[in-house]
């Protein structure tokens, strides 16, 4: 009989142990992971920036703009899947971006501009508009970096400038519909690729 | 105070066994009907009693009880709104006013007083917390209410695959009713074939037919396998009567087929039959579905019918013209059913069975609701059948692009399905509604194009 109130005593250990296990299992962020590998959240965000960038120039000159403007095989066009074409590099990378965002990876990513053809990839936060016009008035020469605190948890951000890197990226900016910008030219700064790590 | 003390512990003990027996009965009885919070949604009715489908032993909600089922037809749907988008801190204010990350902030179950159309939850102009800016960006929707978005005919939060501007622009000059309109045919066997799921076989003969020498089938069933796509296709009567037994792992006759029996040979038409809500029981391992568990009218005669395939191919005959019409209107009893034999569909299909038109120009209640859809494969274009007849009706503008377009023009096919009455009736009439979306994307596009005419003006 006296054994009987351990039972949800027991219970209740162990849940607390599992959550307490679970949540210092899970706790290790990307900042905490960067810092224990001797990353600060700048070098991270950086060589992050570098894959991405180096993605991005190497699908836009060697898929799109050869496939497109120079050979003439396949078009790039925004509604790529109904008309059979290559996706767009912005619609590429934002793919990548939310593929990785499926993944939880803990950091996140986005291809943000002052001048955007979807209104809903203008700067949102004042580190977002703070640091795209950083970027676009340095002409990409310099990066930018803060801290902000989102939905009450802090993260490092870190804006990169997006620059037209070939020919197609300032033809199609220049002849879109939507776009409020239409006298791009060739290694402009068109928008910015804004990382963010969380520090908490 | 002893005896008093025995009668306390005889009264905990009676409680404590009545408790126990009350949370077996709730955890492991079979009705548990009465564990229902709530009226659950058309959408799930015919599951809520197999709650740990979507909920975790506390009650809660399984993360991802929604994309098991849903996940695929959403990303078909190239969703407007993917969760994906919301993790991004940067929406993190957003989700501060709808939690668009999670599925049930919009689609709460068990709550029948404030679910509307589609399962939403949420009060209809949800859109205004995130797009009032296009009030201003788009002057033709400065005066439109945020409750019309959705409900117009014009944008839908997932699926916008028919509705989006480009689309509508290109083919915003359609006719109501194109010239030349039939439906793809289906080549089963040669995909099969194609993708090494079965090897071609020879045409079967009635004397090759395998049944074991007790078996008795009398002459129609022999007669039925003979002349349709089976024996012709080289299957014989042990291909689906042999099954295999769990535990010997011997393979013996059965009479009676387990309903998922075609799986090995229609994979993809029985988990669309699984998906929706002829099939979503025996997907979860209840009883199947039958015409009296529906919340729609059916025929009272065919009430006890179970639903599995050959409830609506048949047995043997696997008359695939009984399914698409015969069989569905020997259970549906609504009006829209009832109207089907008097509308323009229906002489259409009536004049391809009897010959007096083409095959594939006909339209029956399968081409709208079970539609061929066309599938690219490594380079093949394969044209199967979606089993799952609800899949094209959420919201019903899903089903345009697979079916209405074959035939109709986008204007047309947006109007006559944003007006009820008219399905009610099947289509006898014109649309009495008109959905502005082509004629403000046209409008927009022109102003846009005189605009870009204009010779700029340095600054």
């Amino acid at each position: 009989m006296k054994a009987k109130p351990l039972k949800p005593l027991l219970l209740v250990g162990t849940l607390m142990a599992t959550i307490v296990s679970a949540t210092v299992l899970t706790g290790c962020n990307k900042a905490e992971a960067a810092k224990a590998s001797g990353f600060t959240p700048q070098q991270m965000a950086d060589n992050l920036f570098i894959v991405m960038s180096s993605d991005r120039a190497v699908y836009t000159k060697q898929v799109v703009n050869r496939l497109q403007n120079d050979e003439k095989i396949i078009k790039a066009t925004e509604h790529w899947k109904d008309e059979k074409t290559l996706p767009l590099p912005a619609q590429m990378f934002r793919m990548g971006a939310e593929t990785v965002a499926e993944k939880k990876p803990g950091f996140s990513y986005a291809l943000l501009s002052l001048w955007p053809i979807n209104k809903q990839n203008e700067p949102k936060t004042e580190a977002e508009k703070k640091g795209l016009q950083f970027v676009a008035d340095s002409k990409g020469a310099t990066n930018f970096y803060a801290e902000e605190v989102l939905g009450g948890k802090k993260y490092f951000t870190a804006v990169y400038a997006d620059v037209a890197v070939s020919p197609a990226c300032v033809k199609c900016h220049n002849d879109h519909d939507d776009s409020p910008k239409t006298d791009f030219e060739l290694n402009d700064v068109m928008g910015g690729v804004v990382i963010r790590l969380p520090l908490d | 105070m002893a005896q008093k003390h025995k009668w306390l512990w005889i009264l905990w003990s009676v409680v404590t066994l009545a408790m126990s027996g009350m949370a077996t009965y709730i955890l492991t009885g079979s009705d548990r009907r009465f564990l229902l919070p709530g009226e659950t949604t058309s959408g799930h009715y015919q599951i809520e009693l197999a709650c740990s489908a979507c909920h975790t032993p506390w009650l809660g909600v399984k993360e991802d009880a929604c994309y098991k089922c849903h996940e695929a037809e959403l990303k078909a749907a190239n969703d407007s709104h993917p969760k994906s988008k919301f993790i991004d801190p940067r929406n993190a204010d957003r989700l501060q006013l709808i939690k668009a990350d999670n599925c049930v902030a919009c689609h709460r179950e068990h709550v029948p007083h404030q679910t509307g159309a589609m399962g939403v939850t949420v009060p209809i102009d949800y859109c205004a917390h995130c797009h009032q800016q296009t009030l201003t960006d788009r002057p033709s929707h400065k005066n439109f209410k945020f409750d019309s978005c959705a409900t117009a005919g014009c944008h839908n939060y997932h699926d916008n695959s028919a509705l989006y501007e480009n689309f509508l622009l290109k083919h915003a000059q359609e006719p109501a009713v194109k010239d030349s309109g039939t439906v793809a045919q289906r080549q089963l066997l040669a995909f099969l074939t194609a993708d090494g799921v079965m090897k071609p076989r020879p045409a079967l003969t009635a004397e090759q037919q395998d049944a074991p020498a007790n078996v008795t089938a009398n002459a129609k069933v022999k007669e039925d396998w003979l002349t349709t796509a089976h024996a012709k296709a080289g299957v014989n009567c042990t291909d689906c009567h042999n099954i295999e037994d769990a535990a010997t792992r011997e393979k013996r006759w059965s009479d009676k087929l387990a309903p998922n029996a075609c799986t090995r040979c229609h994979k993809e038409e029985v988990n669309g039959f699984l998906a929706g809500k002829h099939g979503m029981r025996l997907a979860l391992d209840l009883p199947p579905m039958t015409p009296a568990q529906s919340r729609l009218p059916m025929k009272a005669d065919a009430a006890h019918h179970e639903l599995g395939c050959v409830s609506c191919h048949g047995a043997h005959e696997f008359n695939t013209r009984t399914a698409a019409v015969d069989a569905c209107l020997s259970c549906h009893n609504d009006e829209h059913s009832l109207a089907y034999k008097d509308s323009k569909h229906f002489a259409l299909w009536f004049n391809e069975t009897t010959g007096e038109a083409p095959a594939g120009s006909g339209v029956s209640c399968a081409t709208c609701h079970l539609p061929r859809e066309k599938i690219e494969n490594a380079g093949h274009v394969m044209v199967r059948v979606q089993h799952n007849q609800n899949a094209n009706l959420r919201p019903n503008e899903k089903m345009i692009r697979s079916v209405c377009m074959g035939c109709h023009g986008l204007e047309f096919s947006l109007d006559a399905l944003a007006d009820p009455a008219l399905i009610c009736t099947n289509f006898i009439g014109r649309p009495a509604r008109h959905v502005e979306s082509i004629d403000l994307a046209v409008k927009r596009q022109m102003e846009i194009q005189k605009q870009k005419s204009k010779p700029r003006t340095e600054k």
